[in-house]
C-alpha cells in the first residue's frame, strides 16, 4: 500500500537535509571524498524504496545516499561511513562511493558505471531460487551507454530474473547532456530485449511509488525484469568538487525550471503545516544525533588495513622488506 | 590404478562438489557440449545448475558476483586466456573488493576456471597469453595446478574458498594422465607448494606445465647436478616458507615461469629470494621475454618467446658454477 503523504514528506525531508549536512561536512573536511549529492532526486529514492519489501535487495550507485536513507539505514551509522569511521555501516571501508548496508537491504554500490546491473541480476537470480525476494539495480543515464548494462538486460530477460532496473535520468552524466550521449532511448534499449519499460515522472514520490510497485509485483510474481526510467534532476553539481569550479554545461534557466518541480515542495503541499513542522523538527533532531555519532566514532586503526579483504584469510606480506 | 586425465580430474572435482553442495552451479559458454570436457555429464545430472550463457563475459562474470553474494557458489568457465583480461575489472575490481567494501558483510565465493592457459599452437597471437601474474599481482587468489591430482584438489579448494579464486590450467597439462586411485583425491589447500623432486645443488621453482619440463631437465642433468623441483601450485597465496626451506637446503635458485619477464612471477620470486633467503650464488630466471607475444601461427616464432628446456639447463649450469 502506498505510504501516507507525511511519510513520503519525512523521507524526502530527511534526504534533503542529510545531503545539506553532508555538504557542510565536505566543507569542514570531515567527508574527505566529497559526495555526489542527490538533492532534487529525493522523490525517486522515497517512492522506489517504499515499494520494496525489507528483504528485497537493492544495488545502489555513486549517487546513492537517498536510497540508503529511504530504506531505513541508520543515519548515524551511514554518516559515520561517509566520514570514514569504524562505526560506519561498512566499518569505514566503503565511504560515500561504495557503501552497502545489508540490514537495510542495500548490497553495495559499484563504482563502475553500468556494471552493477549484472551483479544485481545475478543476485536476483540467486534470491529467486530460495524464495520470492527480488533485486533492484539503480543507475543513471550515463550507464545506458555501457555495453555491460545491455548484457545484463539480455541475461535478465533470457532467464526471467526478478530484477527491476531503475534508471534515474537526471539529464547529465557529469557534464555530458543525455541527448548528446544516448542514441535511441533508455526505454527503447529495454524493449529491444523484451523487457517492459516506461518513462515516469521522478519528481513526485506517489507517481514513482505506483510505477515501482507495478514493476516489483511483476518481478515477484514470476513475470521477469522490467525497467523504469524516472526523469529527474540534480540541483547541485555532479560532485561537490563542482562547487569550486564554474562549469557552464547547463544554464540557470534550466535549473530554475526544474526547481519549480522540487520534490520537497510537491510533497510538502500534501501535508498540513503543523505536521510538516513536527516532521522537520524531528529530522533536525535525528540529523544532529547522526552528526554527533559520526564525528565521535573512532577512526580506524591502521593496523586493521587488511581486515575484511578476504573471507578465507591468507597471510599477506607487508609492503616493506623485513630485515 | 586408473589413469586420470587432467580434464577428467576437473570434471570429477566439479561433479563431486555439485553433488555435495547444492549451492554450487556452473556457467559459461558451450557447456552443454562440454567443449573443454569439464562439464561432461553435468547437465543431465544437475539440469538447473548448468547455465549455458550467451557470449557476454563481462555480464556473466558480474552475474556470478551477484549470485555469490546471494549465497551461491558459482564456477565460471572461460574458453580463452584473453577472456580473463576482458573480465579483469569484473574480477579484480568488483568480485575481489565487495567483501572489503562491505566491511565483511558479504562474501563472494566465485571460482573462475580457465581450462587452457598459455600457448595454443595455430591459434594466433590473441589466444596464447599467460595472464596468471596479473591476477596474483592484483591480489586475486590464483592457482595453477600442474597435475591431474592437483587439478582435482586445488579446483575443489577453490570452489570451497569463500573468496574469488582463479584456476589456471596450463594448455599442455590438459592432456596429461596420471595413475591415481580415486580415494586419494582430496582437497589441496591454497598456498601450499610441493617439492616434486628432491635435490641438493639447486632449487628450480617451476610454474604450471613447466613443472614437467623442469622434472625432465632434472633427469637429464642427474649425473651432473642434483636439482630440486619446487611447484608452488598457487601463486596467491604463495608458499614462501616452502620455497625458503628448499632454498635453505640447496643455496641456489632458478625460476622457470611462462609469464612475461617484466613484473612477472619470476621477478617477485627473485626479489624475495634476494631479500630474505640465504643464497650461495645470484639467482636466475627463465621466463617469456619482455612484452612477449606468442604469435601462435609460426612454431619457430612461438617457441622463441617461450621458456625452453635448453634455457633452463643453461641457467642451472650457470647458477651452479657461480
Ligand atoms: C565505467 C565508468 N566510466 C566513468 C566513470 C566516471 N564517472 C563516475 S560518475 C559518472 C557520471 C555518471 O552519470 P550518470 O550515470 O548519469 O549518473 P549521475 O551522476 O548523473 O547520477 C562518471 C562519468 C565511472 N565511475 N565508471
Ligand atoms: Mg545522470
Amino acid at each position: 500500500m502506498r505510504p501516507a503523504a507525511e511519510a513520503f514528506y519525512g523521507t524526502i525531508r530527511l534526504i534533503r537535509r542529510f545531503e545539506e549536512r553532508c555538504i557542510d561536512l565536505v566543507r569542514s573536511g570531515d567527508i574527505g571524498s566529497g559526495i555526489h549529492p542527490c538533492i532534487g532526486q529525493e522523490a525517486v529514492a522515497a517512492g522506489m524504496c517504499a515499494a520494496l519489501r525489507p528483504d528485497d535487495a537493492l544495488l545502489s550507485n555513486h549517487r546513492g545516499h537517498g536510497h540508503f536513507l529511504a530504506r531505513g539505514s541508520d543515519p548515524g551509522r551511514f554518516l559515520a561511513e561517509l566520514t570514514g569511521r569504524v562505526g560506519g555501516v561498512d566499518k569505514g571501508r566503503a565511504g560515500s562511493f561504495h557503501p552497502s548496508d545489508l540490514s537495510a537491504g542495500i548490497w553495495g554500490a559499484s563504482g563502475t558505471v553500468g556494471h552493477g546491473a549484472a551483479i544485481a541480476t545475478g543476485l536476483g537470480w540467486a534470491l529467486a531460487r530460495d524464495g520470492d525476494r527480488i533485486a533492484v539495480s539503480v543507475f543513471g543515464d550515463g550507464a545506458v551507454t555501457q555495453g555491460a548494462l545491455l548484457e545484463s538486460f539480455n541475461l535478465a530477460s533470457l532467464w526471467r530474473v526478478p530484477v527491476v532496473f531503475v534508471c534515474e535520468n537526471n539529464g547529465y552524466a557529469t557534464t555530458l547532456p543525455a541527448p548528446t550521449a544516448i542514441a535511441g532511448s533508455v526505454v527503447g534499449r529495454a524493449a529491444a530485449f523484451g523487457i517492459p519499460a516506461s518513462t515516469v515522472d521522478g519528481q513526485d514520490p506517489e507517481v514513482v511509488y505506483d510505477a515501482m510497485a507495478a514493476a516489483v509485483d511483476r518481478a515477484r510474481s514470476g513475470g521477469g525484469p522490467s525497467l523504469v526510467e524516472f526523469t529527474t534532476y540534480r540541483y547541485e553539481g555532479h560532485h561537490t568538487f563542482e562547487r569550486r569550479m564554474r562549469l557552464a554545461y547547463r544554464d540557470e534557466a534550466e535549473v530554475a525550471r526544474w526547481r519549480e518541480r522540487d520534490p520537497l515542495a510537491i510533497q510538502a503541499a500534501r501535508v498540513p503545516p503543523d505536521v510538516r513542522e513536527a516532521v522537520d523538527a524531528e529530522v533536525e533532531e535525528v540529523l544532529d544525533a547522526a552528526v554527533r555519532f559520526a564525528l565521535e566514532s573512532p577512526h580506524p586503526d591502521p593496523a586493521d588495513a587488511f581486515d575484511h579483504l578476504y573471507a578465507t584469510p591468507v597471510r599477506l606480506r607487508a609492503g616493506v622488506s623485513h630485515a | 590404478m586408473p589413469k586420470l586425465s587432467y580434464a577428467k580430474a576437473l570434471n570429477r572435482a566439479l561433479t563431486d562438489e555439485m553433488e555435495r553442495d547444492p549451492d554450487v552451479f556452473v556457467l559459461g559458454e558451450d557447456l552443454k557440449f562440454a567443449l573443454n570436457n569439464v562439464t561432461t555429464g553435468l547437465l543431465d545430472r544437475f539440469p538447473d545448475r548448468v547455465l549455458e550463457t550467451p557470449l557476454s563475459e563481462q555480464g556473466f562474470t558480474n552475474f556470478a558476483t551477484g549470485a555469490a553474494m546471494g549465497g551461491k557458489r558459482p564456477v565460471v568457465e572461460y574458453q580463452i586466456p584473453f577472456l580473463l583480461l576482458l573480465v579483469l575489472e569484473q574480477i579484480a575490481n568488483q568480485a575481489n573488493k565487495f567483501r572489503l567494501m562491505s566491511g565483511g558483510q558479504v562474501k563472494v565465493p566465485v571460482t573462475y576456471l580457465l581450462p587452457g592457459t598459455g600457448w595454443r599452437p595455430g591459434w594466433g597471437a590473441q589466444h596464447s597469453d599467460q595472464p596468471y601474474g596479473v591476477f596474483a599481482h592484483l591480489g586475486v587468489k590464483t592457482v595453477i595446478p600442474a597435475t591431474p591430482t592437483d587439478a582435482y584438489g586445488l579446483f575443489l579448494s577453490a570452489i570451497r574458498d569463500d573468496d574469488p579464486v582463479v584456476v589456471f590450467c596450463p594448455m599442455p597439462a590438459l592432456a596429461m594422465r596420471e595413475d591415481v586411485s580415486y580415494v586419494d583425491l582430496a582437497p589441496i589447500p591454497l598456498g601450499v607448494g610441493r617439492v616434486r623432486r628432491t635435490g641438493t645443488d639447486v632449487t628450480v621453482l617451476a610454474v604450471g606445465h613447466l613443472v614437467h619440463e623442469a622434472l625432465a631437465v632434472a633427469d637429464e642433468l642427474a649425473g651432473e647436478v642434483s636439482v630440486e623441483v619446487f611447484d608452488p601450485r598457487s601463486l596467491h597465496p604463495f608458499d614462501w616458507a616452502g620455497l625458503a626451506a628448499s632454498v635453505e637446503r640447496t643455496g641456489r635458485l632458478v625460476v622457470f615461469d611462462d609469464g612475461n619477464r617484466f613484473c612477472g612471477v619470476g621477478a617477485e620470486v627473485l626479489a624475495t629470494a634476494a631479500e630474505e633467503m640465504r643464497l650461495a650464488a645470484p639467482p636466475k630466471r627463465v621466463t617469456r621475454p619482455d612484452a612477449a607475444v606468442v604469435v601462435g601461427c609460426a612454431p619457430e616464432l612461438d617457441l622463441a618467446v617461450q621458456p625452453s628446456r635448453a634455457q633452463l639447463v643453461a641457467a642451472i649450469q650457470a647458477v651452479v658454477k657461480s
